[in-house]
């Protein structure tokens, strides 16, 4: 599926993406359901697993070109410089990339020293996507994340002398975080004229550190309420700062929106690499793995070891419903109908019908768009516009 | 005629009944391996599923024993007490019962009712300890038990087990010896017992008989006395696992006929079959018109299905005669209809069929009782009340009267007090208190049916480890403090979730049920009151919070296809909902009075 996506898009992507998974974190964060493995112990047998899939793969593209390369975890920024090359040259060996590539490295704070920057910002990185979540040790503790208040701040301070295009991670409905905390998060981004930030509500995801301790009562329960004022407060402040609230989860200031996460978004084709790595080829979704060992074993007798599933059209439609209404994009009614046909569209239309009504949805000349007050009910709405 | 044995099963739930039925085909030659799967009499698939019987069944088995060729019709009876009509038709049907008793469980009160029918019937018993092989057995405590309760000798007492086959020998050995062939005059007018019926979409209802005197042949033009209709045997055979045609079936054999009837209605379990001609003046005793004992309406969430609804139920009705309904309309659920059951296993039944069968999704609400209310102006004419709607003005009310039954429960000694506190709790009176053995004792109850409806099986099984059997019969009606519950959401009444109660019991009730609605309604976009009232008087309230959060923050391209799928499962769950003013209800909340103690 391909979206026409003009009209409002700063960032119309041609070419496709990859991703590449690190499963490696040093601690594990009490909140991370992704998979990732605290032992780094097969991080060379895993790296070397990598590239031959990126080799086995190379064909997959077919005629497209590679606009984004994003590293993601786990924490890449566990890797020495030099993995880091050897996975890029595979990539740029196998696959056509464009001219100039977004090629981001998430990293953790704690892993940021003045050298790691220096050595990163000399390598073709150019994004860097930093897990920065608080600015307050509490908060930090709580989730057990592994850099602390200060590393945070002086990591931020290097990054933005050598790179031009980073993104920072922050967290919103923390148990015991304040409003005015929050504000305090927000205004420190601001004040290091960071371009681009992802913010989450803190999820309670089933099987984690968290939901263990949290019911146990060794943490209080997140709070929606919290999370929902903490929400507008950040709309109302990035907006105020020139940045566009693009995704539900994601602001932007012009020319600095995520090409990588746009992708999942506008429904573009990505390779996913790596344990538990997803990828999309417009008509099917497939999924490795998601266990280091029986990776590494797959591809090293070069068989990928991933499970697909054939999207009908029914799926891609509501695949589109669900992220076209995360987005600034919206669903385009003449894409509903021209790609799935009037009865789609009269449908669509017929659902939307009450949202309308209540101002949680609005149609932006012939595109359906979220409203603000819409955008915390999101999950809800695109589900009463499926179709099953 | 000498060669004939017809016997049933009385069994309890659990204890092996349809295993050994099957092993008994098994050793008999009456299945061929291709035929063979689990159950095998139990044919439909939520019989096999839940590993109970729903309909009477027959087969017939041929049998060679000391040389010589008999004829053995099995008859397989409804081991639940909802179908407990059905099961006293069966046990007219034959001349002997094999009594099946767990070897680890032993005796439990739905047995000892079905043993006593059989008793009365005069028909031969032969005790089997079934699951003899299992480690948690107990044959020597068991066999006493049974011995106390038959008055026969140990030695009487078949050991065996469904799952290997030990014993299947004896047991058809005793059939043939002990069993009396069936008695009758070949000579005499056709005289035959229905004992069920079954629809079949291509030759319509089968009948099943038992014939005790003459013969019934194909062609014969018969009359069936209680519904006073005559039809043409258009075919008559025997069962065996498939039918087998037939020229005739003769007295004391069981088979089955196909007259072209098309309604279950027609076909009463308990009739007489005679000749029309010459008809005979020997009717069978004890014919019933079954009676529903348990109302609930029964609504499609798409109003629009009502008339798919309605055929639905019409098709069910043809192979399921106990079912009864009539339309009605509610004013939160629109039309739909007012179902009568049998009990509360039926009720689930027919829910489960509606849904399997004909692709249904429905919302069944709150079950009732049959009431009978009476006004001031006309004190002594009884006013039908199948739903809680109905019951007139309480001002204009002169009394209400209720069902009750009595119950019997055979329990383990220890769990006496408990089970003793939940009949009280239900407004039961203590009737008698027998120790069967030290260990087992049966208590009787007079209690009003309401209370059977409202949790009582599941509290029962709770409040005594799983160890109490209880079985139950209708004894009249009895003037009772009943008032309406009635629920608000979004300070609107929803007729759908009024339910009557016991004056004494509405505050305690009113409460939980506003809790259960919290539980069960999900959140919406805006706080929804919910309270319970008597006439005008809020009792109870609660309040469901709006809902301010449904977003998943990150959505990376991994999540994509699990979070559709889990926005796609939540779909669906909102299509068994029912939009009532503005607040959408699940399926379960109309149910939620039942559920009030999990």
């Amino acid at each position: 599926m391909s979206l026409n996506l003009e009209p409002h898009s700063t960032t119309t992507i041609d070419g496709v993406g990859i991703y590449i998974h690190i499963p490696f974190c040093k601690q594990a964060c009490f909140y991370c359901d992704f998979h990732f493995s605290t032992s780094l112990k097969k991080k060379d047998e895993l790296i070397d697993a990598l590239i031959l899939e990126l080799e086995l793969r190379k064909t997959e593209f077919e005629t497209n070109t590679v606009a984004t390369i994003y590293f993601g975890g786990g924490t890449p920024s566990v890797l020495s410089l030099d993995e880091i090359n050897r996975i890029l040259n595979a990539v740029f060996t196998n696959y056509a990339v464009t001219e100039n590539p977004e090629i981001t490295l998430e990293a953790n704070p704690d892993d940021l020293s003045e050298s790691k920057i220096i050595e990163l910002s000399k390598s073709k990185i150019n994004r860097l996507s930093i897990g920065v979540q608080s600015f307050f040790e509490a908060d930090l503790k709580l989730m057990n994340r592994a850099h602390n208040a200060d590393e945070a701040k002086r990591c931020l301070t290097l990054a933005t002398q050598y790179f031009d295009n980073i993104s920072v991670d922050l967290i919103y409905g923390i148990p015991g975080a304040s409003h005015k905390q929050w504000q305090d998060n927000i205004q420190t981004v601001l004040d290091f004229n960071i371009p681009h930030i992802s913010s989450y509500a803190l999820t309670v995801e089933p099987k984690t550190a968290l939901d263990a301790l949290i019911k146990k009562g060794k943490i209080e329960n997140v709070n929606e309420a919290q999370a929902e004022v903490q929400f507008h407060m950040l709309i109302e402040q990035l907006t105020a700062h020139g940045f566009q609230h693009y995704e539900l989860s994601n602001f932007g200031k012009s020319g600095y929106f995520s090409v990588n996460n746009s992708a999942y978004w506008q429904g573009k084709k990505y390779i996913g690499i790596g344990p538990s790595a997803h990828s999309f080829t417009g008509e099917s979704r497939s999924w490795n793995i998601a266990n280091n060992s029986k990776y590494i074993k797959a591809i090293q007798s070069k068989t990928l070891p991933s499970e697909i599933e054939n999207l009908s059209d029914n799926d891609k439609y509501n695949e589109y419903i669900m992220t076209g209404l995360r987005t600034i994009w919206g669903v385009s009614l003449q894409t509903i109908e021209t790609q799935f046909g009037s009865d789609f569209k009269a449908y669509l239309l017929a659902q939307s019908d009450k949202y309308l009504k209540e101002e949680l949805l609005y149609l932006d000349g012939d595109t359906l768009k979220i409203s603000n007050k819409g955008k915390f009910l999101s999950d809800g709405i695109a589900s009463h516009l499926f179709k099953i | 005629m000498k060669n004939i044995r017809n016997f049933c099963i009385i069994a309890h739930i659990d204890h092996g009944k349809s295993t050994l039925a099957d092993r008994l085909l098994d050793y008999t030659g009456s299945v061929t391996e291709r035929e063979k799967q689990n159950q095998l009499l139990d044919s439909m698939d939520l019989e096999r599923e839940r590993g109970i019987t729903i309909k009477s069944h027959a087969i017939q088995m041929d049998y060679t024993y000391k040389g010589e060729q008999y004829i053995l019709n099995l008859i397989d009876t409804p081991g639940h007490v909802d179908f407990s009509y059905e099961v006293s038709r069966s046990i007219a049907a034959c001349e002997g019962a094999l009594l099946i008793v767990d070897a680890a469980q032993s005796i439990q009160a739905q047995t000892i009712s079905n043993l006593y029918l059989a008793l009365e019937n005069d028909l031969e018993i032969i005790p089997v300890l079934n699951k003899v092989d299992l480690p948690s057995a107990n044959p020597e405590e068991v066999t006493d038990d049974i011995v106390e309760l038959l008055g026969c000798d140990p030695e009487d007492v078949i050991h065996a087990s469904g799952k290997t086959g030990f014993g299947v020998d004896k047991i058809l050995e005793a059939v043939i010896e002990r069993i009396p062939a069936p008695k009758g005059n070949p000579d005499e007018p056709l005289q035959a017992l229905i004992f069920d019926s079954v629809y079949n979409t291509f030759r319509g209802i089968e009948t099943y008989f038992r014939v005790f005197n003459g013969e019934i042949k194909k062609g014969q033009k018969i009359k069936f006395v209680a519904t006073d209709k005559e039809y043409y045997a258009d075919e008559v055979g025997t069962l065996k696992l498939t039918q087998i045609a037939k020229k005739s079936v003769k007295t004391g054999d069981v088979g089955y006929l196909i007259t072209g009837i098309k309604t279950a209605k027609e076909v009463k379990v308990g009739d007489t079959i005679t000749d029309f001609d010459n008809p005979t003046t020997n009717i069978i005793e004890g014919f019933e018109d079954v009676k529903p004992m348990v109302f609930a309406g029964i609504y499609p969430v798409d109003t629009e299905d009502y008339e798919e609804l309605r055929n639905s139920m019409e098709k069910l009705q043809l192979n399921d005669a106990s079912l009864v309904f009539a339309p009605e309309s509610s004013a939160a659920l629109g039309f739909g209809f007012r179902c009568g059951f049998l009990g509360m296993l039926h009720m689930e039944i027919i829910q489960e069929r509606l849904e399997r069968e004909f692709d249904m999704t429905v919302i069944t609400t709150v079950p009732n009782v049959s009431y009978h209310a009476y006004t001031n102006k006309n004190p002594d004419e009884a006013f039908i009340v199948n739903n809680p709607s109905d019951l007139p003005d309480p001002s204009t009310v002169n009394r209400v009267e209720e069902p009750y039954i009595k119950a019997t429960i055979i329990t383990k000694s220890d769990f006496v007090g408990n089970v003793m506190s939940l009949c009280i709790e239900k407004r039961g009176m203590v009737l008698n208190q027998t120790y069967l053995t030290p260990e087992r004792v049966e208590l009787t109850f007079d209690m009003p049916l309401a209370e059977i409806v409202f949790d009582f099986y599941d509290r029962l099984k709770t409040v005594s480890k799983g160890y109490a059997s209880f079985d139950y019969h209708p004894i009249g009606m009895k003037t009772s403090k009943l008032v309406r519950l009635d629920i608000l959401l979004n300070a609107q009444p929803v007729d759908a979730l009024s339910a009557l109660i016991h004056a004494d019991n509405a505050q305690n009730i009113g409460k939980k049920m506003c809790e259960k609605l919290k539980e069960l309604i999900p959140r919406q976009q805006f706080d929804i009151p919910i309270q319970a009232a008597i006439g005008a008087k809020i009792i109870s309230r609660e309040t469901i919070k709006a809902l301010r959060k449904d977003v998943t923050a990150k959505c990376y391209g991994g999540d994509i296809s699990r979070k559709r799928k889990l926005l796609e499962k939540q779909k669906k769950g909102k299509k068994r909902m029912r939009q009532v003013g503005n607040v959408e209800i699940p399926q379960q909340a109309f149910m939620a009075v039942l559920k009030l103690n999990d």
